[in-house]
């Protein structure tokens, strides 16, 4: 008879929210692979309905506190089209600066905080920092750095209150972004610094087919806004996502799973943007990322960790870049009156493609909300990743195994709370 | 607390969207000061490694949402010497709260793709709806000086000194001319727990009770004054109270006494 054997971890650490896995083997065969999903479902599609469209922001960015500003965006966008309302380029750059704040805060607390340790074989960042005091005190002063940014603009780090439908509440001054440029133009270096560390770490192999998907915008990196594209043919304006992906129920995760339609799993995030914007990095940037042995395609999702470490860059050169040349617009926001509508919203999270679509009616109440986020989109691709790799290190000590199918999952920095926000409801009116 | 052995600290997760306890990962320059002040013993979004209880000090975030969590709260509560709710959804049963007012009329059938695979409970419930509670951090998210002062006090074995007057006394201390008196624009901040340093009404727009009610919150006469100075209008002023706190007591009467149907 074959042996038998299972991997479980009940409670996934250094992730956001509630999951777990398990990975069954017969032999030297995968039998079965499972992110189990158990955060509670807190339906914020139901409780949308018939709230006014202003509202909506506010709301949807409870879904998630790490990415709080992803939600916003994706809404405020939809609303925006909704209404035809279409901002000055000062705001418009004024909220993706304080998107790189929201993409700095969370890599560098994905990188340093949650993922690191497991490259070095350390419990935690705080046994890491007895080692390696150096690059977790670099990582702290990156992070704060970011959530410095999201504070001025947004008023504070989780669930910011400043971004509103037609623009702002209230605009910063000049003087009060410039503020932030010393330690902006340190934070740059310091992830010069940090890519460098990080190049160092031993990459455990695997390289997959992924389907990549990810914003494409005509001349930015993505981040606020852009066609949704992949590797294999997908080139579609946002309004197009429901024709080409759907979404599933399945027993063992309370978040909907996503897939290409006819084609299955993709994968969504800094290796997907990575590998379809390559070209929209600043070529500084490029030839860097060429130093530490990064080019499309990466196909080896453990070097995700490096791939943030670029995009931290990046955000930190596009937010000093966005500063210098801020001059703060005249009115804070579009003044508009409600009217009926469909709209759509998709910008980049941290995490990867966030998508929203709203129907509103005359007095400007939701009708309708359906919201897709990363993580429920990466399930698919999560799984597969464990399979294939538990396949090509069957006789890993089972504890060594475990660690590093942990490690698997948190390439993709897994924000489950977002994840369950939403399950597919049908209201029948009486 | 005994001085000779650090306290443990566990943090706990129940529904709620991560950022309360996210805030204290944002205190990033104090962070390895408290990791030195106190074993953290049970902290998954932070370590792998978990020891047993019991635990000095349980942080707790999210509400009771499923029969699950509504018997894993006692566990807690068991394993906890101290036990702090933090943030609106373990304090108040958070957004997800609004999922207690459905008008069950209007959705005869609430079906979901496989309703099997689920199970949730009818309401969303604050921690202290299960078990005792031996202090409450207001917010949505909640402020994270307060969670440090929180900790501190805990540690030194003293009382946190955590204001409890409303948003609206923080903007007169602030300075800030009133938004409702000088612009109409509807503020709940007269009855609204302190802690954000009025951050809404500092950036031009009226509090929504993030933090929930101050202590005897008066809000049927600042409803009142809304409605007849500033035409807020019924089913805004239900929408105003419903949010972040509904089920907080005082707000959930307030937003049922403007109900029309």
């Amino acid at each position: 008879m074959k042996q038998t054997k299972t991997l479980k971890v009940d409670y996934l650490a250094r992730v956001e929210g509630e999951g777990g896995m398990t990975v069954k083997m017969s032999g030297d065969k995968v039998t079965e692979v499972r992110l189990n999903i158990f955060e509670p479902p807190r339906f914020f599609e139901a409780f949308l309905k018939g709230r006014s469209y202003k509202e909506v922001p506010d709301i949807t960015s409870r879904i998630c506190g790490i990415c709080p500003i992803a939600y916003q965006s994706s809404s405020i966008q939809a609303m925006e089209q909704i209404l035809g309302i279409e901002v000055n380029e000062q705001v418009r750059t004024l909220r993706r600066l304080m998107y790189c704040g929201e993409w700095i805060e969370s890599h560098a607390l994905h990188m340093f905080m949650l993922h690191a340790p497991d490259f070095l074989g350390y419990q935690d960042a705080i046994e890491l920092a007895k080692d390696h005091p150096d690059e977790v005190k670099l990582g702290l002063f990156l992070k704060k750095t970011g959530n410095d940014l999201v504070n001025l603009v947004g008023g504070r780090e989780i669930h910011p209150i400043n971004m509103r439908v037609g623009g702002f509440y209230k605009l910063p001054t000049k003087a009060e972004l410039n503020s932030l440029l010393d330690n902006l133009k340190k934070a740059r270096d310091g992830s010069i610094k940090a890519i460098e560390f990080l190049a160092t770490l031993e990459m455990p192999s695997l390289e997959r087919d992924y389907e990549f998907v990810a914003l494409r915008h005509e001349s930015e990196y993505p981040i606020d806004s852009g066609r949704i594209i992949s590797n294999k043919g997908i080139d579609i304006d946002i309004s197009q996502f429901e024709s080409h992906f759907t979404e599933s129920h399945v027993e063992h995760s309370t978040s909907l799973h996503s897939k290409v339609i006819e084609r299955g799993n993709y994968h969504v995030g800094p290796l997907a943007r990575f590998n379809l914007n390559f070209d929209r990095l600043p070529l500084s940037i490029q030839s860097l990322a060429k130093s530490v042995g990064l080019e499309p395609e990466c196909k080896n999702p453990f070097k995700s960790i490096l791939i943030r470490g670029i995009e931290l860059l990046y955000s930190f050169e596009e937010s000093i870049r966005i500063i210098e040349q801020y001059e703060r617009p005249d009115e804070a926001y579009v003044v508009h009156e409600p009217k009926a509508g469909v709209g759509y919203g998709c910008t980049e999270a941290p995490r990867g493609i966030c998508w929203h679509r709203y129907e509103i009616t005359d007095d400007g109440s939701v009708a309708t909300a359906r919201i897709v986020p990363p993580t429920s989109q990466n399930q698919g691709t999560i799984e597969d990743d464990l399979r294939q790799f538990v396949s090509e290190n069957i006789n890993m000590p089972e504890d060594d195994l475990t660690w590093r199918c942990e490690q698997a999952i948190r390439n993709y920095d897994p924000c489950i709370s977002c994840s369950c926000h939403y399950l597919k409801l049908k209201f029948e009116q009486v | 607390m005994p001085s000779l052995k650090k306290p443990t600290l566990a943090v706990w997760k129940f529904a709620s969207c991560d950022g309360c306890q996210l805030s204290l990962l944002d205190c990033e320059d104090e962070l390895l000061a408290v990791a030195d002040a106190v074993q953290i013993a049970n902290f998954p979004e932070a370590s792998r490694a978990v020891q047993k209880g019991p635990y000095d000090i349980s942080l707790v975030e999210g509400s009771i949402t499923t029969p699950h969590d509504a018997e894993r709260i006692h566990k807690v509560r068991r394993s906890s010497r101290y036990l702090i709710s933090i943030g609106s959804c373990s304090t108040a049963g958070g957004i997800q709260g609004l999922r207690n007012f459905a008008n069950v009329k209007a959705f005869t059938n609430t079906v979901y793709a496989h309703p099997e695979y689920i199970s949730t409970l009818k309401k969303s419930t604050p921690i202290s709806d299960h078990v005792q509670v031996d202090y409450e951090l207001r917010g949505c998210p909640v402020n994270k000086y307060q969670l440090l002062e929180l900790l501190s006090a805990l540690i030194n074995n003293r009382k946190p000194v955590i204001s409890a007057h409303s948003v609206c006394l923080e903007c007169k201390m602030k300075g800030n001319p009133c938004i409702m008196v000088a612009h109409g624009t509807p503020c709940l901040g007269p009855v609204t727990h302190a802690g954000c340093d009025a951050l809404c009404p500092s950036y031009n727009r009226g509090c929504f009770g993030c933090y929930g009610p101050k202590e005897t919150a008066e809000p049927a006469s600042l409803s009142r004054r809304m409605a007849e100075f500033h035409n807020v209008r019924k089913p805004e002023l239900v929408h105003l109270y419903r949010s972040y706190n509904a089920v907080a007591d005082e707000f959930k009467k307030e937003s049922e006494s403007h109900e029309t149907d």
